[in-house]
């Protein structure tokens, strides 16, 4: 009965309605030994204490009892909801609760104050010094359990401490194939973040093969410059490599997050000839849901502008089916088109020609612009991609039409001279293409080659003049546009028709066209008051133009560190932090030495290799294996663990009902 | 991290909010309304959306959105994954996860949701955890299971039948899945195969298993449930675990490229509209391929038709077959294959008078289940149990499903 009542409160609470009333009858049932019925008064509890903060004070010494309990749930539990109700007055308590919490012999119990840290940080923030104090100690802690949730309060309170991590840094990396996967995302973050700070660049020598072709355009001080740093061999820190092999296993995680978290730790840390290890466990991601696949897409997307190599081999994981939604098949097409090269431009341009043809028109239209940025990417196929562009023409959709003349204006612009059909061809389109911005384009290429088709040029002026009126606004603009080229070029014939059109604008609507009607009279029809100017106005209107880079969104997104909101967004979410440069000069690698003369001796060893091997990764495959076997116990562990501690509250559970309170 | 979760239904109703930190108005969601009047379907609703304060992360699922406000920095896909987490986790509890269900278990949902995450933080994600914190509602569950016949969900729902009841046991059922792209011509444009070893463990005590394949090099990409041991599986390609009870995901994978794909149906079509007539023909036969010698059951093909086709009539061979003349989407449930007696769907369809002819005939999706074959080849050597006495019952069955497969026309 009682539970059916809550039963009724909760459901009151979910729909969002507002129970407060009830609060003083309700903050009495928790002292109920029931353990079902007072979770649902925590939940009631910390819903509505900022809004009724005296009642809630009334609570506070039930829970201040089962801080003291013998049971290691109820003494989490009652910390976990004390720190959860947001009343300042409180505060002292809470600090007390979580310093002994932070000592408790329950690792269950230091997790949950590791919670209840950034809890009463959000509440107090005034209490900084004394949480840091606390978070440095359970950083020490060498329990798999509190771990990611200490992390977690790190980053929260104190992510610029980095010198608090030193120490633990070792730990950490060993422990993490331990940790639960949510702490595996946190921490493997933040050690990204610490290893830039920390660590040398690993960049400089093993540079992958699209950093030599870079190389080769490069100057020659430049080269200089490479070879000089050359002479000094790189050595990786044994910490540095420690990272990067401890976090490798988790790339078969289960949890997108995970793979994702680890994949961007070797984008941003690992050596440039390692990091293709991560291709093939995101492409197993793109078989999950549509969100993750989302996500996934757009961190590939940005990889693979400037690592075309890495997924290549996966093309046809990329190829779009007609059931993704139009924002996948998007992204999709994007990481088409940069992994796109001479080899398989043929392949790919095959598969497109379907994609034109999709019902999805806005895919459709995307996919011409695709098409567009292949033809001026390579070369070799720039003139098949313009006939096939010039075919889509006469397409029965307008949306594909008028896509098409965009993008075959941008083509034209870079290669101007041997296209004077197509132009002719785009010229009788202006017939029937209704669509403002393709006019609009239309329009343009032709004032830009009026001198190369000067029979049609005049013709259209002709026909544009008489439907002026009933023209969009951006057409219009392009038709004064055609008509002050003409006017510098062919005056003889065209000198009337623009004088017409400059009329039309004059009593136009739209003041920018007003304005601009206004601006070309003074500049091209000669006249008393006409300035210095109009004498260069024909290098002002036939300038050449410098034609329009096609590039991708995603071009240098990785600014932001991949796998973040930020880097999703493209612009710095609330809390972002910035992943550094690497340092010039690696700061003293022994502040992670650790005084315990175990973990002193495993690292002897590598030192020494360092000399006999300088000029190499003194880590070779065979040893790395090695190695990983004994750094860490294994993942299934934790898993085991927890398992057992739910039977220890279960245990807790029936013997609470025993005492269940008649009602 | 997580500050609080709405969830809306498809009408754009909020009907259960959750907060975490303190408590964030519910009009927050016009942000999210906004993009989803923006985005016209459901699925192309962008999955992250900026507000001015803060970041509405969101996954569809069973028609209902669920929508987590966050305030800060934080990776979208720990956010994206834990949602679905929660998902899989109602559906585990309640057989099915729709809004009624979720409405008439309002509070064991709260109580599980406020397990989940601890001031936004993840605490206890794993259903067979939380069932032991919070017991799932027995009575409601085995009734909506005999209603639905267990097969809205898609995850493990398929398992428990055949295993034997009040007996200590273990099963595992292997699925592949294959995703082709086949175009005209009938030849494959790609085709993969990945699959998921779900796992029904039902023993007491602290069993330690192993699972070990006839051919383990077929698998070219895996990803455990976290109780496997990694390193053994690295040194010897066995699985080694202790299980938690019931129902969970050992393992999922993916099938090297290298290998060729058996594709084991095919689709003759022959789909056809002319320019000057008002009357386009449509005609397609499902057969086997490469089946080794199994049947091919609950054959599903379902096809996008263009705008301009206003009605079809149609006479299938065999099965049953809707078309809806508004979202233009033919539907044709074929049931088994019969070698002997091709299935085939033969009529006209009826066009826009005036309109002119589509530029592409639509994309034939197809559905279908091959029971006791992996067509990877997979196989499983044999699972052992260590750490405790007794003998329980153990089994293994194979399955072939089509995941998205694909035939242009």
């Amino acid at each position: 009965i009682m539970k059916n009542k809550f039963g009724f409160r909760q459901q009151m609470i979910a729909k969002g309605k507002n129970a407060s009333e009830l609060f003083p009858a309700v903050v009495k049932n928790v002292a109920s030994k029931n353990i079902e019925i007072k979770k649902l008064v925590y939940v009631y509890l910390v819903r509505y204490a900022e809004e009724q903060q005296d009642l809630a004070l009334l609570s506070i010494s039930t829970f201040q009892r089962a801080l003291k309990d013998p049971n290691q749930l109820i003494r989490a539990s009652a910390l976990r909801v004390l720190s959860s109700i947001r009343v300042p007055i409180i505060v002292p308590i809470m600090m007390l609760a979580i310093k002994e919490a932070s000592a408790d012999l329950s690792p269950y119990v230091r997790k949950n104050a590791a919670h209840a840290i950034q809890k009463l940080y959000s509440l107090d923030p005034e209490q900084k010094e004394m949480l840091i104090e606390v978070i440095e100690k359970l950083l020490k802690d060498k329990s798999t359990l509190v771990a990611g949730s200490v992390v977690m309060a790190f980053e929260e309170v104190c992510p610029d401490r980095i010198d608090l991590i030193h120490k633990n840094y070792r730990k950490l990396c060993n422990l993490l194939v331990d940790v639960e996967e949510w702490g595996q995302v946190v921490i493997i973050h933040m050690l990204t973040r610490y290893a830039r700070t920390q660590f040398v660049s690993p960049w400089k020598e093993d540079d992958g093969l699209e950093d030599n072709e870079k190389n080769f355009y490069e100057s020659d001080d430049e080269q200089k410059e490479k070879t000089d740093q050359r002479k000094k061999p790189y050595t990786m820190d044994p910490d540095h490599r420690l990272l990067i092999r401890n976090t490798k296993p988790l790339l078969q995680s289960r949890n997108a997050a995970v793979v994702m978290a680890v994949a961007q730790l070797y984008w941003h840390i690992s050596p440039k000839s390692e990091v293709g290890i991560i291709s093939k466990s995101l492409v197993r991601l793109l078989r999950s849901n549509r969100e993750v696949q989302y996500i996934v897409l757009q961190n590939i997307a940005t990889m693979s502008i400037q690592r075309k190599g890495m997924f290549e081999p996966y093309l046809k994981s990329f190829y779009v089916r007609s059931t993704d939604p139009t924002m996948i098949k998007t992204l999709k097409l994007e990481i088409l088109t940069n992994l796109a090269n001479e080899a398989n431009i043929s392949t790919l341009l095959r598969e497109f020609q379907t994609y034109v043809k999709s019902q999805d028109k806005q895919f459709a239209a995307a996919t011409i612009q695709t098409i567009g940025r292949c033809a001026t990417n390579i070369s070799e196929v720039t003139d098949t991609c313009l006939n096939g562009l010039v075919c889509l023409l006469s397409n029965r959709d307008e949306i594909v039409v008028a896509e098409s003349v965009v993008v075959i204006k941008k083509l034209l612009q870079m290669q101007p001279a041997q296209h004077g059909e197509i132009i002719k061809h785009m010229a009788k389109l202006l017939d029937s293409i209704t669509v403002p911005v393709a006019r609009a384009s239309i329009l343009w290429l032709i004032g830009e080659n009026c001198e190369r088709v000067p029979k049609i040029a005049p013709d259209v002026l002709r026909k544009m003049a008489k439907s002026f009126t009933s023209e969009d606004d951006l057409v219009k603009l392009q038709i004064l546009n055609l008509g002050a080229k003409l006017y510098l070029t062919n005056s003889r014939q065209t000198k009337l028709l623009t004088q017409y059109i400059l009329n039309l604008g004059k009593y136009d609507q739209n003041y920018d066209i007003r304005d601009r009607t206004r601006f070309i009279r003074q500049l091209i029809v000669p006249n008393e008051k006409s300035g210095a100017l109009s004498k260069y106005a024909k290098k002002i209107f036939l300038a050449q133009k410098p034609a329009p880079l096609l590039e991708s969104p995603f071009k240098d997104r990785d600014h932001f560190q991949l796998g973040t909101l930020s880097h999703t967004l493209n612009t710095k979410a609330t809390g972002y932090l910035e992943l550094s440069n690497w340092p010039e000069v690696a700061p003293d690698p022994s502040v992670r030495n650790v005084e315990v003369i175990e973990l002193a001796k495993e690292w002897t060893p590598a030192g020494k290799a360092k000399k006999e091997n300088p000029a190499k990764k003194f880590y070779s495959e065979s040893e790395e294996e090695e190695d990983s076997s004994d750094s860490s116990s294994d993942s299934g562990e934790v898993y085991n663990s927890l398992k057992k501690l739910c039977s220890l509250q279960l245990i807790c559970y029936a013997s609470n009902n025993t005492v269940r309170p008649s009602t | 991290m997580i500050h609080s979760l709405f969830l809306i239904n498809s009408s754009g109703d909020i009907f259960l909010e959750k907060h975490w930190k303190s408590v964030v108005s519910r009009s927050v969601c016009d942000y999210f309304f906004e993009a989803q009047e923006r985005a016209t379907e459901a699925e192309n609703v962008p999955p992250v959306i900026p507000t001015p304060h803060h970041y509405l992360l969101s996954v569809y699922r069973h028609k209902i959105f669920f929508v987590a406000v966050i305030q800060t920095e934080v990776p979208p896909l720990f956010v994206i994954e834990f949602l679905h987490r929660v998902v899989d986790t109602f559906q585990d509890y309640f057989g099915v996860c729709s809004e009624p269900v979720i409405k008439d278990n309002v509070v064991v949902v709260y109580e599980v949701l406020e397990e989940m995450l601890d001031n936004g933080f993840p605490l206890a994600t794993e259903s067979n955890i939380l069932k032991e914190l919070i017991k799932p509602p027995t009575i409601l569950r085995t009734v909506v299971n005999t209603i639905t016949g267990m097969e809205k969900g898609e995850t493990h729902r398929e398992l428990p039948s055949w295993l034997p009841t009040g007996q200590l046991s273990s099963g595992a059922l292997a699925k592949d899945w294959i995703d082709a792209i086949i175009d005209k011509s009938g030849s494959t444009i790609t085709a993969e195969i990945q699959g998921v070893i779900d796992a029904c463990v039902k023993l007491t005590g602290m069993p330690d298993l192993t699972l070990s394949f006839m051919n383990p090099r077929l698998l070219d990409d895996v990803s455990f449930h976290p109780c496997v041991r990694f390193k053994r599986w690295e040194s010897e390609r066995i699985l080694s675990f202790i299980p938690p009870d019931g129902n969970f995901r050992l393992l999922s994978y993916h099938v090297s490229a290298q290998n060729l794909v058996a594709i084991p149906v095919y689709v003759k079509h022959n789909i056809s509209f002319r320019d000057s007539s008002s009357l386009g023909r449509f005609e397609i036969t499902v057969g086997p391929k490469q089946t080794m010698g199994k049947t091919i059951e609950g054959v599903i093909v379902t096809s996008q038709m263009p705008k301009g086709v206003l009605n079809m009539s149609l006479t299938p061979s065999q099965g049953t077959h809707t078309f809806d003349p508004v979202t233009k989407m033919l539907s044709w449930d074929v049931g088994k294959i019969n070698p002997q007696k091709l299935p085939s769907l033969k009529g006209t369809m009826s066009l826009q008078a005036g309109a002119s002819k589509p530029d592409e005939n639509p994309t034939i999706n197809l559905q279908f289940k091959i029971q006791q074959l992996a067509i990877s080849g997979l196989k499983v050597n044999r699972l052992d149990m260590y750490g405790e006495k007794y003998k329980p019952f153990k089994g293994i069955k194979y399955m072939t499903k089509a995941g998205k497969f694909q035939v242009r026309t």
